[in-house]
């Protein structure tokens, strides 16, 4: 069973992810499990995939979290797609979810993801992260705690430095 | 200046062991190449030709004494003694081992100085008027902003990763010495009538391949809603910048393609949801970061020092370098001093340990231990007593320190190029040094007066060539290095881009071009007139017609696409 990171515990990733087929057609959702379909598929059948209660929505990096609005404090699970770990589109999209829709489920990261972003994804709001699968997972464990201060306004500590300094 | 707390300095120094982490994963085979690149350049560490390039951060262009003998120290015991200033008020050294930057970064991390995000696809240092505190035209010290705007900016987890490198400068004066208008993000700081601060906005400007001046989006801005608005720009770009195409990935583009009003209003729309959130400034945050920037205690003088008045009149090399070297400060007695880093012979911006030490020494003795780098590669002093200055010019005489050209054709911007620069088109270095050795007599370049001559080896444009009133930039066609002409580019208030003047000219050629129009610069001038107005009023075809009259039709290979 492949792995992840929740909430810093290194546990099994039971989930089954969707991508639509070559076509563009969404592919089949499976009857049991907990399943995460693309953001198109969901908007597209909400009514039957609300009823579940184990279906999660990814998002690639040009989704707008605007579609998905307020349906994210219903959902379960969000996951968003990394391809490559430079593509800092992802962290904007988990704050928003966070920030502004007020998603309070599991927010994962998965794609390019090892122990160097996860200090910044932790900051953006995710808590989940399925590491790239040849890297080590302990290692990157320890990259949460890169830094343990920090200057901005962020979903992990939405107090930024200057108003805690005032504060202290 | 700025001092750090406990707090700062915590994060400084977890960057150095990230770093030093990051660095043992990558010579253990842990990191890839590919992976550990982005990591290192927001660490400011590139692999050029020779050996990594390492740029440290001088945040704004503030130095102290005690930091710059720390580079001085590093540049002998890590690289070959010395180091080279940069067109973004920052440091570089040319030859550093990569197992040597850790250790690097830590004796940095001591005097409060690192190297975090001088390069890579993140929000870079911001720079600023470097007369800042001290300009007689001053209108807010820009520094507690810059500041403020250092933190806001350092390890923003958001904008980490953006699609290009993104560039913020800060003015607080009349005379625009930051050259906001050809930044990511411009600021103006102003008072309105009421005498209130706040801060004219602008977005996409830029030089590299696509020369665009900034756009005004946000003509007034209170100051409390800077970082909640400059987070709503970066959340725009973020999003919607450009990622498929490099070239086309800076903030400017997706500006020129939106049009400046709907960017405009799409940063708006953004920040109605952040304004007056968490990351709105507290009056007791301005108040704090601002203590640190305040007048030192200054002797108190009537008026001009009679003394140096009178050497200025006496002895005319110290007269002339007073005139180019030495700008007029707000407290009457002091001046603002600017150590020239070109001198002839050696790489515009470079300067050695040995220097670096003596230059130490100099802030401590004249100067209250501050300096400042300048975006175009010089150092300043600026608390010199003008009762100083005689003094002052003679040591800096003896450190080579002192050529009166500050503003004057020699007074060359210029990038490391392709000796150093894995970039690079084609070499500057040695193109600089030809055209000041051409140019060496001083009573002729006095006459000549403000030119400002800019050099990039390829169009990323480190050397600002674009605003040069004379640009030069390497090109490379099939395998050569040939050298692009513009003219009337200036920074500025009035920022423009120069246009180029013809076809190519090869290396050897380039000094006989630059004097060529430099001749028809004084057969057309009339009295005092500077280089650039004499340009606008009579145009580019005097120029074009004289360098390439009677020129063999030797032409370079045809033009590589990008030139």
């Amino acid at each position: 069973m492949p792995k992840l990171i929740i909430d810093r515990q290194i546990v099994d990733n039971t989930a089954t992810l969707l991508r639509n087929a070559e076509d563009g057609a969404f592919a089949a959702v499976p009857a049991q499990g907990l399943v995460i379909v693309p953001l198109a598929q969901y908007l597209a059948q909400k009514a039957e995939l609300n009823a579940r209660g184990d279906v999660g929505v990814w998002f690639a990096p040009d989704d707008e979290p605007e579609l998905l609005g307020a349906d994210a404090i219903r959902l379960p699970l969000i996951a968003i797609e990394f391809p490559a770990f430079t593509d800092g589109r992802g962290f904007s999209i988990g704050r928003l979810l966070r920030e502004r829709y007020g998603f309070t489920g599991e927010l994962r990261a998965f794609g390019d993801v090892f122990k160097d972003t996860l200090n910044y994804l932790t900051r953006c709001g995710f808590n989940a992260f399925v590491v790239r699968d040849d890297k080590d997972i302990v290692e990157a464990l320890k990259g949460l705690d890169d830094f343990t201060e920090s200057y901005q306004s962020s979903v992990a500590q939405p107090m930024p430095l200057f108003r805690r300094r005032q504060a202290g | 200046m700025y001092v750090y707390d406990e707090l700062d300095q915590k994060i400084v120094d977890q960057r150095v062991a990230q770093f030093r982490d990051q660095t043992r994963r990558y010579l253990a085979g842990e990191l890839t190449e590919e992976e550990f690149r982005p990591l290192r350049l927001q660490n400011g560490l590139y692999i050029q030709r020779h050996a990594p390039m390492l740029r440290v951060a001088v945040p704004y262009g503030e130095l102290a004494s005690r930091q710059v003998r720390v580079l001085a120290k590093i540049a002998r015991t890590y690289d070959r003694d010395y180091g080279h200033f940069t067109t973004r008020q920052n440091l570089q050294y040319n030859w550093p081992k990569l197992e040597d930057v850790p250790q690097i970064l830590a004796e940095l991390a001591m005097v409060q100085m690192h190297a975090i995000q001088t390069s890579g696809n993140c929000i870079r240092n911001t720079t600023t008027d470097q007369f800042s505190g001290v300009a007689h035209d001053e209108i807010v010290d820009p520094r507690p902003w810059c500041e403020i705007i250092r933190e806001w900016s350092t390890f923003h987890p958001e904008f980490a990763h953006l699609p290009r490198k993104f560039k913020i400068a800060v003015n607080g004066a009349v005379e625009d010495r930051a050259a906001i208008l050809v930044h990511d993000i411009g600021i103006n700081v102003i008072k309105n009538d009421a005498g209130q601060v706040g801060f004219q906005i602008y977005v996409g400007g830029g030089l590299g391949r696509t020369p665009i001046i900034g756009s005004l989006i946000k003509p007034w801005l209170e100051p409390m809603h800077l970082l909640s608005y400059l987070d709503a720009v970066l959340r725009v770009y973020n999003r919607y910048g450009r990622r498929d195409n490099k070239y086309k990935a800076r903030i400017k583009i997706l500006v020129k393609a939106m049009t400046p009003e709907a960017f405009g209003a799409k940063v708006e729309q953004e920040w109605v949801h952040l304004k007056d959130g968490p990351m709105t400034l507290t009056q007791g945050e301005i108040d704090r970061v601002s203590k640190f920037f305040t007048a030192p205690a200054y002797e108190s003088f009537a008026g001009d020092d009679a003394g140096f008045v009178a050497a200025r009149q006496d002895n005319k090399g110290f007269g002339r370098w007073v005139e180019r070297n030495v700008f007029a400060h707000k407290q009457p007695g002091y001046a603002c001093v600017t150590l020239s880093l070109k001198h002839p012979g050696v790489a515009p911006g470079d300067v050695s340990g040995d220097q670096l030490d003596a230059i130490a020494d100099l802030a401590d003795k004249y100067s209250l231990g501050e300096l400042r780098a300048s975006h175009e590669q010089n150092l300043i002093l600026p608390y010199v007593k003008q009762r100083d200055l005689l003094a002052l010019w003679e040591e800096l005489k003896a450190l080579k320190l002192a050529s009166p050209t500050v503003g004057l054709l020699t007074d060359i911007v210029c990038c490391p190029g392709g000796d150093f620069c894995s970039l690079a088109n084609a070499k500057s270095i040695p193109i600089a040094l030809a055209i000041q050795e051409r140019f060496d007599n001083l009573d002729y370049l006095y006459d000549l007066g403000e030119i400002d001559l800019n050099m990039s080896g390829c169009m990323n444009a480190c050397g600002h060539h674009h605003v040069g009133n004379i640009g030069i930039l390497g090109v490379d066609k099939n395998g050569s290095e040939w050298y692009q002409v513009s003219l009337g580019g200036r920074q500025g208030v009035g920022a423009s881009i120069g246009k180029v003047i013809g076809p190519s000219f090869a290396q050897d050629e380039m000094p006989e071009v630059i004097e060529k129009i430099i001749n028809v610069f004084v057969a057309a001038r009339e009295g005092e007139e500077p280089f650039i107005d004499v340009f606008d009023r009579i145009g580019m075809e005097p120029f074009k017609t004289r360098v390439y009259a009677g020129k063999p039709n030797v032409r370079a290979p045809k033009e590589v696409a990008d030139a």
